[in-house]
């Protein structure tokens, strides 16, 4: 919290209290946000440790255990190739937490950039800047997407990039609005007259000052992009086979065996649906926190 | 008001030339071509003059400058020439497909309102007590959920149901027939698709809805209101709920331009034969006529209800003025 | 959960054998064809143009060629055996004269176009003529297919004539294709692209109407030829892409049948959903499921590195397994396994990779790699197309595979477009995946993918082998069966085994669970053949 925060009281002149218990005061104020927190934790958790957590290797597979039902030995079932999938759901994890993380980063922290810019230059640059944002913004992702897999491969990281293209333009926007208003304050005019360089005001005086909309765009596209990738690969143009993803996993034994072995569809749908979930209600809570205009009293 | 408006509508003209131009370099970039694919993807043997005599006859062998002159030219006329695959008129194409996704585009905003206005007004009317939790989780629940798992599953879930409860498996009808000419063929086909996108969509505007409404809560005439003693439902209906109601209208709005273009996934699963499925086929189909159309389309689409949305706001917000 | 389960896979092992019984003892039991009724059918893929002389896609053939007649066909009464031919618009299949270089067909008298215009000679003449000599700027797919015919022509209102350069094998199963539709010569004569957006034919059906990607409708041709056919009053087939939205269709009620072919689990659930309303055909499919290595790739151009990748794929354990959750099934050389050119089993057993030691198969694999100098492990690169059934499947097995003798291979699917530019263009791929899937089983012409890429229409493992070519032009220019399974034999030892040009994986099975109502459908080896609906009836 800034010092030019409206909700401060009294109670935050008394002296620093030890971390633990901001947390637990900011876990009672947004129960679900602390919620989607904790699954969030536990999800890196997960992939951080997915080599000594899964029972099974999650590529292996076995045409002695072919869709096995869940149970003792394979808690979630397995796939059509008798691949475990509580080992593979692990695995997908990581892939999950790094497609969102890194696309989510990528995007808003560019669109930060961008928007930034924009509102400093103004003048020709800003309209221009923001014709070519609107063409990224309407533009169908499936298109960029299929052009972006097809000229640079498919693979996971030209996945993050197909994601991360339309994160910008919609963080630049959100950004730029913000930052045109703090363009005319007095320190930045200062900054200008004793000759500092554009990107040193565009990232040391301006970008800090537009940190609420950039933090609340970042976690809300972590499960957007999770989301979007599970799409791509839906569409066949995600993350291959035989990389333990969520949207891959859902791919090709979702519609198949739905009925049969309704496992394969179902624990990978939830996997995806939980994350998402945690990430927008942390999302939720890092708005309602960063946005005082949202801020309930 | 006027000079507002036509800037506006000029500044739309950059916005789709640069899509024009970005769609059409993309697509070219983007290995292999409708000929190749229409002989070579069948596996079976094929001649090589026939592929060539295919690719001489859509103009693929032109230098790719003729060929973006051409397509701009057309442009300029509204003239986007004939689908690489079908060789039927590309209008026809989409025209046939128009109805089918604007009705659904339309019930799914209907659906997503019903769910959203009643929901984001309970939501912060109960601010911070378990009714508000419960509210926002069921929200942001459909949004969490990939729109093709919960297509799959609503199929699966109707067919089985269905036999337990009538001996044998119904399915919605996975052929489109027209509103006017057999509503409840109609009806039985598109109210899943839009249920479950409805859904989804409610949840970005339920968000709205109860966080317009607190803000607005908390505004000096709805203290006046209070301390006038009236009903607590009279002031949340007639005075906080009007002046929410801006910029839910705004994300609606928005919301619709998507569903427009944007239903990809949600019409493949459900086999509706609509633009979003039109799209994806004309896109593999390396099809770059239709495709160019079709993108062009939507991108307008989304410029004009931007557009409309902004003069919306300014007629229902008499603060806001447009110079 | 188990106790579902266990349930399911009782009902379709008894539905399905019930299916498979059912389908022997049909011709005898149930003799009489009721007419009337309207065949509802789900079709995968939407047809480019009309004309199936320039088209190669199955999506062609099941929405339109039921409007259209043929010269001959494979017999739709025993549409599974690969070497009975009849004849559609001819009155009786000739025998050659001349050496075997000439044919001379009868054409029935009083067919008619749907447009009421009479059908002759002339019109099959110019029909051919245009498929096997296209003129200038017309496209025809398979023209080569008819290399050995010298000359096409109508000697009266009634009689064609195909002079031939030299006596082949391969001219009555080409003459048999199903895109063979014969067109009106007035109609040419003014356009010869009229076809292309317009039907008309002189088959059983009347086109009605087409709605792009929706449906396609036809009705009874009342002036149909075959007597007392079609039996249907009418079809509407419905393009649906999905293909669990398909099987779904067949489930609900919103289609009767899909001739294409469903995977293996689609049947167990129909079945198991509906019992006995479900009636399961099922057979070997002439498609083929191949690796093809890149003989221009550094480390597949050494025919060991070749010889051990094929050696590691363990084809006869797959065949059991992967037929579980993929459409394939047999195990079997170049030629179709049910022809009789193709290998037994004794004689398929002598080729690597087939060998029924897997152990012995695997060592020799890793001793021939050592010598190539991958001792430690070679990783390659691997081309696929992103699509399930059955490239993605079989492809996570072949990594599989191939990680038992130390190769990592690193899979990079493209969509069907990117795919075959990567197969036909880029070319920088290790190995790829790859198909060759024909319509009339004719093994002497569909192994025309393993002669060198210079003459074949669609090798895409970049080499050029003159002694598999020599073998090929032989094995077409003699008509002595003996001859030809000779010759077969030895170019399936060079292609498959001494040079390992290509590994082919397993060939694909095809499985239709259709709604049992659907009677007078009898399947054949391909998705391609026996598709115009004579004689297809409703029991309801």
């Amino acid at each position: 919290m800034t010092a030019s925060d409206p909700s401060l009281d009294l109670d935050e002149l008394a002296p620093p209290r030890p971390w633990y218990t901001t947390v637990v005061y900011q876990a009672r104020r947004h129960p679900l946000g602390a919620a989607g927190a904790f699954v969030v934790l536990l999800m890196i958790f997960m992939a951080l440790f997915a080599d000594l957590i899964a029972p099974y290797d999650p590529t292996a597979t076995s045409f002695a255990n072919m869709h096995e039902a869940p149970g003792a030995a394979f808690l979630l079932g397995t796939d059509q190739f008798g691949r475990d999938l509580l080992s593979r759901i692990i695995y997908g994890a990581r892939t999950a937490l790094f497609v969102g993380f890194v696309a989510a980063f990528a995007g808003s922290t560019i669109g930060l950039v961008l928007g930034v810019s924009s509102a400093y230059f103004g003048g020709l640059f800003d309209l221009v800047f923001q014709r070519v944002m609107d063409v990224f913004m309407a533009f169908p992702l499936i298109i960029m997407a299929l052009a972006v897999v097809s000229i640079l491969g498919p693979g996971t990281q030209n996945v993050i990039i197909a994601i991360t293209l339309p994160f910008i333009p919609n963080c630049a926007r959100v950004v730029r609005s913000s930052a045109l208003a703090i363009r005319e304050i007095p320190y930045v005019d200062a900054a200008r007259a004793m000759g500092y360089s554009h990107t040193r005001i565009i990232l040391r005086h301006m970008a800090p000052n537009v940190m609420a909309p950039y933090l609340i765009m970042l976690t809300a596209f972590v499960g957007q992009a999770i989301l979007l990738e599970a799409s791509l690969s839906y569409l066949g143009l995600g993350v291959q086979e035989p990389t333990p993803a969520w949207g891959l996993m859902l791919q090709g034994g979702a519609e198949e065996y739905a009925e049969s072995a309704p496992w394969i569809a179902i624990f990978p749908g939830l996997a995806i649906t939980l994350a998402v979930f945690a990430f927008n209600l942390f999302g939720d809570s890092v708005r309602d926190t960063l946005d005082p205009r949202l801020r309930s009293r | 008001m006027y000079t507002y408006t036509i800037k506006r509508l000029l500044l739309m003209v950059p916005t789709l030339l640069g899509a024009a131009v970005l769609v059409f370099l993309l697509l070219r970039a983007v290995p292999g071509d409708v000929c190749e694919l229409r002989l070579a993807g069948t596996g079976g043997y094929f001649d090589k003059e026939a592929l060539a005599i295919c690719q001489e006859e859509l103009g693929l062998n032109d230098p790719m400058f003729v060929q973006f002159v051409d397509y701009i030219l057309g442009l300029l006329v509204l003239d986007f020439g004939e689908s690489m695959w079908t060789g039927q008129k590309v209008w026809h194409e989409i025209g046939l497909r128009f109805e089918l996704s604007l009705q659904l585009a339309i019930m799914t905003t209907l659906i997503s309102i019903a769910i959203a206005l009643p929901l984001g007004t309970i939501a912060a009317v109960k601010q911070n007590t378990w009714v508000d939790y419960v509210v926002r989780s069921i929200s942001i629940a459909g949004i969490a959920m990939p729109s093709f798992w919960l297509g799959i599953l609503l199929i699966l879930g109707i067919l089985i149901i269905s036999q337990n409860h009538f001996g044998q498996p119904w399915m919605p009808p996975i052929q489109y027939k027209s509103l006017w000419e057999d509503p409840w063929h109609n009806l039985s086909q598109l109210i899943w698709p839009a249920l479950a996108t409805g859904y989804r969509y409610s949840a970005v505007a339920t968000r709205m809805t109860r966080s317009t409404l607190l803000e607005v809560l908390r505004e000096d005439y709805v203290r006046t209101a209070r301390a006038k003693g009236l009903l607590e439902k009279v002031i949340i209906n007639r005075h906080a709920l009007r002046n929410a109601m801006l910029p839910v209208v705004t994300v609606i709005g928005i919301e619709f331009a998507f569903l427009m273009g944007g239903l990809v996934v949600t019409e493949q699963v459900f086999n509706l034969n609509g633009l979003g499925k039109l799209f994806v086929e004309a896109v593999l189909n390396n099809d770059y006529t239709l495709t160019q159309a079709l993108v062009l389309l939507v991108v307008m689409i989304f410029v004009l209800t931007n557009f409309l949305v902004d003069l919306l706001y300014a007629w229902l917000d008499p603060r806001i003025r447009y110079a | 959960m188990t106790k579902r389960l266990s349930h399911w896979v009782l009902a379709a092992g008894v539905g399905l054998s019930l299916a498979l019984s059912g389908g022997a003892a049909f011709a005898a039991a149930h003799a009489k064809p009721k007419r009337g009724g309207t065949l509802k059918y789900v079709i995968p893929a939407e047809p480019p143009s009309f004309d199936g002389h320039r088209e190669t896609t199955f999506a062609l053939i099941h929405p339109i060629a039921p409007f259209y007649s043929t010269l001959i066909r494979v017999n739709p009464e025993n549409p599974s055996s690969p070497t009975d031919f009849v004849c559609d618009l001819c009155t009786e299949m000739p025998t050659a004269s001349d050496d075997g270089k000439r044919y001379v067909f009868n054409i029935r008298k009083g067919v008619k176009f749907h447009d009421g215009k009479p059908l002759t000679a002339h019109d099959v003449a110019a029909t051919f003529e245009r498929i096997i000599f296209p003129p200038q700027g017309v496209a025809s797919a398979r023209k080569a297919f008819f290399v050995m015919v010298d000359k096409v022509a109508a000697t009266d209102d009634h009689t064609i004539q195909f002079d031939l350069k030299y006596p082949s094998g391969a001219f009555l199963p080409s003459l048999a294709n199903p895109y063979n539709f014969v067109y009106a010569k007035a109609r040419l004569d003014a356009d010869q692209h009229w076809y292309e957006k317009n039907i008309e034919g002189s088959g059983p059906f009347k086109f009605v109407e087409l709605q792009p990607g929706a449906v396609i409708k036809g009705e009874r041709n009342p002036d149909y030829y075959h007597e007392g056919k079609p039996y249907l009053d009418g079809f509407e087939g419905i393009f649906a892409k999905k293909q669990s939205l398909r099987v779904q269709a067949v489930r609900g009620g919103q289609a009767q049948i899909e001739f294409r072919g469903f995977p293996p689990k689609s049947r167990d659930d129909l079945v198991a959903a509906l019992g006995d309303k479900i009636t399961v055909q099922e057979s070997d499919w002439n498609c083929v499921l191949l690796v093809t290595p890149n003989h221009k790739s550094d480390k597949m151009k050494d025919p060991r590195v070749r010889k051990a990748l094929t050696l590691a794929i363990d084809r006869w354990g797959g065949s059991k397994y992967l037929s579980e959750i993929a459409i394939v099934k047999a195990v079997g050389g170049i030629a179709f396994p049910g022809h009789p050119l193709a290998a037994t089993k004794a004689e398929l057993e002598k080729i690597p990779g087939y060998w029924p030691d897997l152990d012995k198969s695997r060592a020799e694999a890793k001793k021939l790699l050592a010598e190539a100098g991958f001792g430690d492990g070679l990783s390659l690169k691997m081309n696929n197309r992103a699509v399930d059934q059955p490239y993605k499947i079989v492809g996570v097995w072949l990594i599989d595979q191939w990680k038992q003798i130390g190769v990592t291979a690193e899979q990079q699917v493209l969509p069907t477009g990117p795919f075959y530019d990567m197969l036909r263009k880029q070319k920088t791929y290790d190995i790829s995946l790859d198909f060759n899937c024909q319509a009339v089983v004719n093994p002497l012409l569909d192994v025309s993918k393993f002669i060198s890429d210079d003459k074949s229409g669609n090798n895409y493992a970049n080499y050029q082998d003159r002694e598999v070519d020599r073998l090929f032009e032989a094995m077409n220019q003699t008509a002595d069966v003996n001859e030809q399974r000779k010759l077969m034999r030895e170019m399936e030892m060079r292609v498959l085994g001494e040079e390992a040009h290509s590994m082919i994986t397993l060939w694909w099975y095809r499985i239709i669970p259709h709604r049992s109502e659907v009677k007078g459908w009898k399947i054949s080896p391909s998705h391609y053949l026996n598709q115009d609906l004579s004689s297809i009836w409703i029991d309801q």
